[in-house]
Protein backbone atom coordinates (compact mmCIF):
# COMPACT_ATOMS: atom_id res chain seq x y z
CA UNK A 1 0.00 0.00 0.00
CA UNK A 2 2.45 2.47 0.51
CA UNK A 3 4.41 1.91 -2.61
CA UNK A 4 0.88 2.77 -4.33
CA UNK A 5 0.61 5.80 -1.97
CA UNK A 6 3.53 6.77 -3.54
CA UNK A 7 2.47 5.86 -6.76
CA UNK A 8 -0.39 8.28 -6.41
CA UNK A 9 1.52 11.00 -4.72
CA UNK A 10 1.93 13.67 -7.72
CA UNK A 11 -2.04 13.71 -7.55
CA UNK A 12 -1.74 15.16 -4.19
CA UNK A 13 0.40 17.99 -6.15
CA UNK A 14 -2.57 18.45 -8.79
CA UNK A 15 -5.49 18.84 -6.30
CA UNK A 16 -3.12 20.84 -4.18
CA UNK A 17 -2.87 23.05 -7.43
CA UNK A 18 -7.03 22.98 -8.14
CA UNK A 19 -9.51 24.16 -5.64
CA UNK A 20 -9.88 22.48 -2.02
CA UNK A 21 -12.88 20.00 -2.50
CA UNK A 22 -16.25 20.90 -1.06
CA UNK A 23 -18.01 18.12 -0.05
CA UNK A 24 -21.58 18.41 0.27
CA UNK A 25 -23.35 15.28 1.21
CA UNK A 26 -24.41 13.57 -2.08
CA UNK A 27 -27.21 11.50 -2.28
CA UNK A 28 -26.30 7.70 -3.08
CA UNK A 29 -27.56 5.00 -5.34
CA UNK A 30 -26.72 1.47 -5.69
CA UNK A 31 -26.30 -0.60 -8.68
CA UNK A 32 -25.29 -4.40 -9.27
CA UNK A 33 -23.55 -5.58 -12.27
CA UNK A 34 -24.61 -9.25 -12.72
CA UNK A 35 -24.04 -11.66 -15.83
CA UNK A 36 -22.73 -8.66 -17.83
CA UNK A 37 -25.87 -6.54 -17.46
CA UNK A 38 -27.10 -3.62 -14.72
CA UNK A 39 -29.76 -4.01 -11.88
CA UNK A 40 -31.76 -1.88 -12.06
CA UNK A 41 -31.55 -0.73 -15.52
CA UNK A 42 -32.94 2.91 -14.95
CA UNK A 43 -31.73 5.37 -11.76
CA UNK A 44 -33.86 8.45 -11.16
CA UNK A 45 -31.29 11.05 -9.55
CA UNK A 46 -32.94 14.33 -8.55
CA UNK A 47 -31.19 16.80 -11.34
CA UNK A 48 -28.93 20.05 -10.23
CA UNK A 49 -27.01 17.91 -7.35
CA UNK A 50 -24.08 15.85 -6.60
CA UNK A 51 -25.10 12.10 -6.64
CA UNK A 52 -22.66 8.90 -5.78
CA UNK A 53 -23.45 5.73 -7.30
CA UNK A 54 -22.01 2.80 -5.96
CA UNK A 55 -21.75 0.27 -8.21
CA UNK A 56 -21.47 -3.61 -7.11
CA UNK A 57 -19.65 -6.04 -9.13
CA UNK A 58 -20.43 -9.58 -8.58
CA UNK A 59 -19.54 -11.02 -11.98
CA UNK A 60 -16.16 -12.52 -11.52
CA UNK A 61 -14.63 -10.46 -14.92
CA UNK A 62 -13.96 -6.87 -14.46
CA UNK A 63 -16.34 -3.98 -15.88
CA UNK A 64 -15.93 -0.64 -17.49
CA UNK A 65 -18.76 1.38 -16.39
CA UNK A 66 -18.68 4.27 -19.36
CA UNK A 67 -20.75 6.96 -20.01
CA UNK A 68 -20.00 9.79 -22.28
CA UNK A 69 -23.14 11.85 -21.26
CA UNK A 70 -22.24 11.40 -17.94
CA UNK A 71 -18.60 12.17 -18.38
CA UNK A 72 -17.20 8.72 -16.19
CA UNK A 73 -15.11 5.98 -17.77
CA UNK A 74 -14.20 3.81 -14.46
CA UNK A 75 -12.81 0.04 -14.63
CA UNK A 76 -14.61 -1.92 -11.82
CA UNK A 77 -12.55 -5.12 -11.18
CA UNK A 78 -14.83 -8.67 -10.62
CA UNK A 79 -16.03 -9.35 -7.32
CA UNK A 80 -15.81 -6.05 -6.25
CA UNK A 81 -17.32 -2.44 -5.64
CA UNK A 82 -16.67 1.11 -6.87
CA UNK A 83 -17.78 4.55 -6.65
CA UNK A 84 -19.05 6.85 -9.54
CA UNK A 85 -19.73 10.37 -8.61
CA UNK A 86 -21.58 12.13 -11.40
CA UNK A 87 -23.86 15.81 -11.66
CA UNK A 88 -25.07 18.33 -11.18
CA UNK A 89 -27.08 16.54 -13.89
CA UNK A 90 -29.56 18.85 -16.42
CA UNK A 91 -32.95 17.21 -16.13
CA UNK A 92 -32.76 14.57 -19.21
CA UNK A 93 -31.38 10.91 -20.07
CA UNK A 94 -28.21 9.64 -19.41
CA UNK A 95 -27.26 6.41 -20.86
CA UNK A 96 -24.41 4.57 -19.44
CA UNK A 97 -22.97 1.23 -20.50
CA UNK A 98 -20.34 -1.61 -19.39
CA UNK A 99 -18.11 -1.18 -22.32
CA UNK A 100 -16.56 -4.78 -21.84
CA UNK A 101 -20.11 -6.19 -22.29
CA UNK A 102 -21.50 -3.61 -24.29
CA UNK A 103 -24.32 -5.58 -26.06
CA UNK A 104 -25.93 -6.84 -23.01
CA UNK A 105 -24.63 -3.98 -19.33
CA UNK A 106 -26.45 -0.54 -20.48
CA UNK A 107 -28.51 1.33 -18.39
CA UNK A 108 -29.65 4.94 -18.21
CA UNK A 109 -30.21 7.89 -15.41
CA UNK A 110 -32.49 10.15 -15.55
CA UNK A 111 -32.27 13.39 -13.61
CA UNK A 112 -35.56 15.13 -13.11
CA UNK B 1 -13.44 -12.37 -31.09
CA UNK B 2 -14.52 -9.34 -32.60
CA UNK B 3 -15.34 -7.58 -29.40
CA UNK B 4 -11.50 -8.14 -28.67
CA UNK B 5 -10.57 -6.71 -31.86
CA UNK B 6 -12.36 -3.30 -31.35
CA UNK B 7 -11.57 -3.04 -27.77
CA UNK B 8 -8.37 -3.45 -28.42
CA UNK B 9 -8.07 -1.68 -31.52
CA UNK B 10 -10.03 1.21 -29.82
CA UNK B 11 -7.18 1.29 -27.09
CA UNK B 12 -4.55 1.10 -29.53
CA UNK B 13 -5.59 4.02 -31.75
CA UNK B 14 -5.59 6.26 -28.79
CA UNK B 15 -1.81 5.94 -27.67
CA UNK B 16 -1.20 5.00 -31.54
CA UNK B 17 -2.25 8.70 -32.33
CA UNK B 18 -0.14 10.12 -29.64
CA UNK B 19 2.84 8.16 -30.91
CA UNK B 20 2.60 8.71 -34.46
CA UNK B 21 3.07 12.81 -33.41
CA UNK B 22 5.93 12.44 -31.13
CA UNK B 23 7.74 10.01 -34.01
CA UNK B 24 7.35 13.25 -36.04
CA UNK B 25 8.20 15.49 -33.45
CA UNK B 26 11.42 13.88 -33.74
CA UNK B 27 12.01 13.78 -37.05
CA UNK B 28 16.13 13.52 -37.59
CA UNK B 29 16.63 12.36 -34.26
CA UNK B 30 19.42 9.34 -34.21
CA UNK B 31 17.90 7.31 -31.21
CA UNK B 32 14.35 7.89 -31.40
CA UNK B 33 13.20 4.83 -32.53
CA UNK B 34 14.71 3.69 -29.34
CA UNK B 35 12.91 6.07 -26.93
CA UNK B 36 9.59 5.35 -28.32
CA UNK B 37 10.31 1.53 -28.06
CA UNK B 38 11.63 2.31 -24.42
CA UNK B 39 8.41 4.21 -23.80
CA UNK B 40 6.09 1.55 -25.10
CA UNK B 41 8.20 -1.76 -23.08
CA UNK B 42 7.93 0.51 -20.07
CA UNK B 43 4.36 1.50 -20.47
CA UNK B 44 3.14 -1.80 -21.25
CA UNK B 45 4.52 -3.17 -18.35
CA UNK B 46 3.24 -0.58 -16.44
CA UNK B 47 -0.07 -1.33 -17.88
CA UNK B 48 0.39 -4.99 -16.07
CA UNK B 49 0.59 -3.38 -12.85
CA UNK B 50 -2.35 -1.43 -13.01
CA UNK B 51 -4.10 -4.28 -14.07
CA UNK B 52 -2.48 -6.64 -11.82
CA UNK B 53 -3.23 -3.53 -8.50
CA UNK B 54 -6.54 -2.40 -10.04
CA UNK B 55 -8.82 -3.63 -7.39
CA UNK B 56 -6.46 -1.77 -4.49
CA UNK B 57 -6.33 1.61 -6.73
CA UNK B 58 -9.74 1.21 -7.34
CA UNK B 59 -10.65 1.02 -3.57
CA UNK B 60 -7.68 3.77 -2.28
CA UNK B 61 -8.52 7.46 -1.78
CA UNK B 62 -11.99 6.46 -0.33
CA UNK B 63 -12.96 4.81 -4.41
CA UNK B 64 -10.94 7.30 -5.62
CA UNK B 65 -7.53 5.79 -6.52
CA UNK B 66 -8.50 5.40 -10.00
CA UNK B 67 -9.45 8.78 -11.08
CA UNK B 68 -6.64 10.20 -9.32
CA UNK B 69 -4.68 8.09 -11.23
CA UNK B 70 -5.73 9.21 -14.38
CA UNK B 71 -5.57 12.71 -13.44
CA UNK B 72 -2.14 12.27 -12.04
CA UNK B 73 -0.91 10.25 -15.29
CA UNK B 74 -2.40 13.38 -17.89
CA UNK B 75 -1.17 16.06 -15.56
CA UNK B 76 2.23 13.96 -15.93
CA UNK B 77 2.33 14.08 -19.60
CA UNK B 78 1.04 17.65 -19.52
CA UNK B 79 4.01 18.48 -18.08
CA UNK B 80 5.73 16.74 -20.31
CA UNK B 81 4.91 18.52 -23.16
CA UNK B 82 5.27 21.75 -21.91
CA UNK B 83 8.58 20.99 -21.39
CA UNK B 84 8.75 19.44 -24.96
CA UNK B 85 7.51 22.68 -26.70
CA UNK B 86 9.31 24.97 -24.16
CA UNK B 87 12.69 23.39 -25.73
CA UNK B 88 11.86 23.40 -29.04
CA UNK B 89 11.03 26.94 -28.59
CA UNK B 90 14.68 27.50 -27.82
CA UNK B 91 15.96 25.24 -30.66
CA UNK B 92 13.63 24.53 -33.38
CA UNK B 93 14.73 27.12 -35.00
CA UNK B 94 18.72 25.78 -35.38
CA UNK B 95 17.40 22.79 -36.33
CA UNK B 96 15.14 23.52 -39.08
CA UNK B 97 18.07 25.30 -40.30
CA UNK B 98 20.37 22.44 -40.42
CA UNK B 99 18.10 20.15 -42.01
CA UNK B 100 17.10 22.48 -44.62
CA UNK B 101 21.21 22.38 -45.21
CA UNK B 102 22.18 18.83 -44.56
CA UNK B 103 19.25 16.70 -44.94
CA UNK B 104 17.73 15.51 -42.22
CA UNK B 105 19.50 12.44 -41.62
CA UNK B 106 22.78 14.18 -40.63
CA UNK B 107 20.95 16.34 -37.93
CA UNK B 108 21.90 14.88 -34.92
CA UNK B 109 20.78 17.01 -31.92
CA UNK B 110 21.38 16.72 -28.89
CA UNK B 111 17.73 16.66 -28.10
CA UNK B 112 16.07 15.66 -25.00
CA UNK B 113 14.23 12.35 -25.75
CA UNK B 114 12.90 11.91 -22.07
CA UNK B 115 10.10 14.14 -22.20
CA UNK B 116 8.56 12.85 -25.14
CA UNK B 117 9.62 8.85 -24.45
CA UNK B 118 7.06 9.68 -20.48
CA UNK B 119 4.64 10.84 -22.68
CA UNK B 120 4.22 7.64 -25.08
CA UNK B 121 5.44 5.32 -21.77
CA UNK B 122 2.32 7.12 -20.06
CA UNK B 123 -0.26 7.08 -22.95
CA UNK B 124 0.60 3.42 -23.18
CA UNK B 125 0.11 2.47 -19.72
CA UNK B 126 -3.00 4.64 -19.38
CA UNK B 127 -4.84 2.58 -22.72
CA UNK B 128 -3.15 -0.33 -22.50
CA UNK B 129 -4.37 -1.12 -18.59
CA UNK B 130 -7.96 -1.41 -19.94
CA UNK B 131 -6.96 -3.54 -22.55
CA UNK B 132 -5.57 -6.41 -19.77
CA UNK B 133 -7.97 -5.87 -18.14
CA UNK B 134 -10.90 -6.45 -20.81
CA UNK B 135 -8.82 -9.25 -22.17
CA UNK B 136 -8.34 -10.42 -18.52
CA UNK B 137 -12.14 -10.54 -18.42
CA UNK B 138 -13.04 -12.45 -21.52
CA UNK B 139 -10.20 -15.31 -20.03
CA UNK B 140 -11.98 -15.50 -17.16
CA UNK B 141 -15.50 -16.45 -18.17
CA UNK B 142 -13.88 -18.93 -19.96
CA UNK B 143 -14.51 -17.55 -24.07
CA UNK B 144 -11.98 -19.51 -25.86
CA UNK B 145 -8.45 -18.35 -25.73
CA UNK B 146 -7.30 -18.50 -29.32
CA UNK B 147 -10.50 -16.46 -30.61
CA UNK B 148 -9.47 -13.59 -27.54
CA UNK B 149 -5.36 -14.17 -29.05
CA UNK B 150 -7.11 -13.21 -32.76
CA UNK B 151 -8.90 -10.27 -31.64
CA UNK B 152 -6.61 -9.02 -29.93
CA UNK B 153 -3.51 -9.58 -32.49
CA UNK B 154 -5.93 -7.81 -35.35
CA UNK B 155 -6.75 -5.17 -33.01
CA UNK B 156 -3.27 -4.46 -32.28
CA UNK B 157 -2.19 -4.92 -36.20
CA UNK B 158 -4.95 -2.54 -37.24
CA UNK B 159 -4.28 0.04 -34.34
CA UNK B 160 -0.17 0.13 -35.49
CA UNK B 161 -1.36 0.66 -39.09
CA UNK B 162 -3.07 3.35 -37.82
CA UNK B 163 -0.19 4.62 -36.26
CA UNK B 164 1.68 3.91 -39.18
CA UNK B 165 -0.66 6.22 -41.15
CA UNK B 166 -0.67 9.31 -38.73
CA UNK B 167 3.47 9.36 -38.88
CA UNK B 168 3.54 8.60 -42.90
CA UNK B 169 0.45 11.62 -42.87
CA UNK B 170 3.17 13.80 -40.74
CA UNK B 171 5.86 13.24 -42.86
CA UNK B 172 4.57 14.36 -46.12
CA UNK B 173 4.28 18.27 -44.27
CA UNK B 174 7.56 19.59 -45.74
CA UNK B 175 10.35 19.64 -43.49
CA UNK B 176 10.33 23.80 -43.16
CA UNK B 177 7.15 23.35 -41.17
CA UNK B 178 7.21 19.97 -39.76
CA UNK B 179 8.00 21.51 -36.14
CA UNK B 180 5.57 24.33 -36.71
CA UNK B 181 2.80 22.10 -37.29
CA UNK B 182 4.10 19.36 -34.17
CA UNK B 183 4.25 22.21 -32.02
CA UNK B 184 1.05 23.37 -32.49
CA UNK B 185 -0.34 19.61 -32.20
CA UNK B 186 1.28 18.93 -29.14
CA UNK B 187 -0.24 21.85 -27.60
CA UNK B 188 -3.67 20.84 -28.23
CA UNK B 189 -2.34 17.22 -27.24
CA UNK B 190 -1.54 18.98 -24.15
CA UNK B 191 -4.68 21.20 -23.81
CA UNK B 192 -6.98 18.44 -24.13
CA UNK B 193 -5.06 16.11 -21.73
CA UNK B 194 -5.61 18.54 -19.12
CA UNK B 195 -9.48 18.99 -19.75
CA UNK B 196 -9.90 15.15 -19.57
CA UNK B 197 -7.47 15.64 -16.05
CA UNK B 198 -9.54 18.32 -14.66
CA UNK B 199 -12.78 15.73 -15.12
CA UNK B 200 -11.19 12.80 -13.29
CA UNK B 201 -10.22 14.92 -10.44
CA UNK B 202 -14.17 15.88 -10.53
CA UNK B 203 -15.16 12.76 -10.71
CA UNK B 204 -12.51 11.93 -7.83
CA UNK B 205 -14.20 14.20 -5.47
CA UNK B 206 -11.80 16.55 -5.24
CA UNK B 207 -12.81 19.38 -7.73
CA UNK B 208 -16.92 19.97 -7.34
CA UNK B 209 -16.99 23.93 -9.01
CA UNK B 210 -17.24 24.63 -12.09
CA UNK B 211 -18.90 21.75 -13.43
CA UNK B 212 -21.65 23.11 -15.50
CA UNK B 213 -22.24 21.90 -19.34
CA UNK B 214 -21.51 24.40 -21.32
CA UNK B 215 -22.80 22.80 -24.85
CA UNK B 216 -24.11 19.23 -26.42
CA UNK B 217 -22.80 18.75 -29.83
CA UNK B 218 -23.04 14.52 -29.10
CA UNK B 219 -26.39 14.75 -31.86
CA UNK B 220 -23.69 16.60 -34.55
CA UNK B 221 -20.40 14.86 -33.60
CA UNK B 222 -20.90 12.04 -31.10
CA UNK B 223 -17.76 11.96 -28.72
CA UNK B 224 -18.39 7.90 -29.05
CA UNK B 225 -18.07 7.72 -32.52
CA UNK B 226 -14.41 7.13 -34.29
CA UNK B 227 -14.32 10.98 -35.37
CA UNK B 228 -15.12 12.01 -32.08
CA UNK B 229 -12.82 9.49 -30.61
CA UNK B 230 -10.10 10.47 -32.99
CA UNK B 231 -10.63 14.51 -31.95
CA UNK B 232 -11.14 13.75 -28.67
CA UNK B 233 -7.28 12.40 -28.69
CA UNK B 234 -5.81 14.97 -31.01
CA UNK B 235 -7.24 17.91 -29.83
CA UNK B 236 -9.48 17.32 -26.78
CA UNK B 237 -12.38 17.31 -28.42
CA UNK B 238 -15.69 16.65 -25.83
CA UNK B 239 -19.08 16.79 -26.83
CA UNK B 240 -20.43 17.85 -23.48
CA UNK B 241 -17.79 20.09 -21.81
CA UNK B 242 -17.84 21.84 -18.22
CA UNK B 243 -16.94 25.11 -17.60
CA UNK B 244 -14.13 23.57 -15.70
CA UNK B 245 -12.39 21.73 -18.91
CA UNK B 246 -12.99 24.56 -21.64
CA UNK B 247 -10.42 27.05 -18.11
CA UNK B 248 -8.46 24.07 -17.95
CA UNK B 249 -7.79 23.60 -21.88
CA UNK B 250 -7.75 27.47 -22.15
CA UNK B 251 -5.05 27.89 -19.45
CA UNK B 252 -2.81 25.09 -21.17
CA UNK B 253 -2.79 26.82 -24.42
CA UNK B 254 -1.83 29.68 -22.41
CA UNK B 255 0.89 28.29 -20.31
CA UNK B 256 2.00 26.58 -23.52
CA UNK B 257 1.81 30.15 -25.54
CA UNK B 258 3.72 31.69 -22.74
CA UNK B 259 6.54 29.64 -22.02
CA UNK B 260 7.77 29.45 -26.01
CA UNK B 261 7.87 33.17 -25.75
CA UNK B 262 9.60 32.69 -22.82
CA UNK B 263 11.83 30.63 -24.04
CA UNK B 264 12.44 31.62 -27.70
CA UNK B 265 16.30 32.74 -28.24
CA UNK B 266 16.70 36.37 -27.65
CA UNK B 267 17.20 38.40 -31.05
CA UNK B 268 21.18 38.05 -30.91
CA UNK B 269 21.57 34.86 -30.79
CA UNK B 270 18.79 34.39 -33.47
CA UNK B 271 20.49 36.85 -35.95
CA UNK B 272 24.16 34.57 -35.49
CA UNK B 273 22.32 31.36 -36.43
Amino acid sequence: MRGLALALAPAFVLAALGLPSMTAAAQEFNLVIRNHKFEPEEIRVPAGKRVSIYVSNEDASPEEFDSSALKVEKVIPGKSKGLVRIGPLAPGRYEFIGEFHADTAKGVVIAE
Amino acid sequence: MLGALIIVFREVIEAGLIIGIVLAATRGVRERGAWVGLGVGIGTLGAGVVALFAEAISSAFEGAGQELLNASVLGAAVVMLMWHNAWMARHGREMTAEMAAVGEAVTTGKRPMTALAVVVGLAVLREGSEVVLFLYGIVATGTSASALLIGGTLGLAVGAAFTALTYYGLLAIPARYIFAVTTVLIALLAAGMAAQAVQFLDAAGWINVLGQRLWDTSGVLPQDGIVGRMLHTLVGYTDRPTELQLIAYLATLAVMAALTRVAAPPRSARAAA
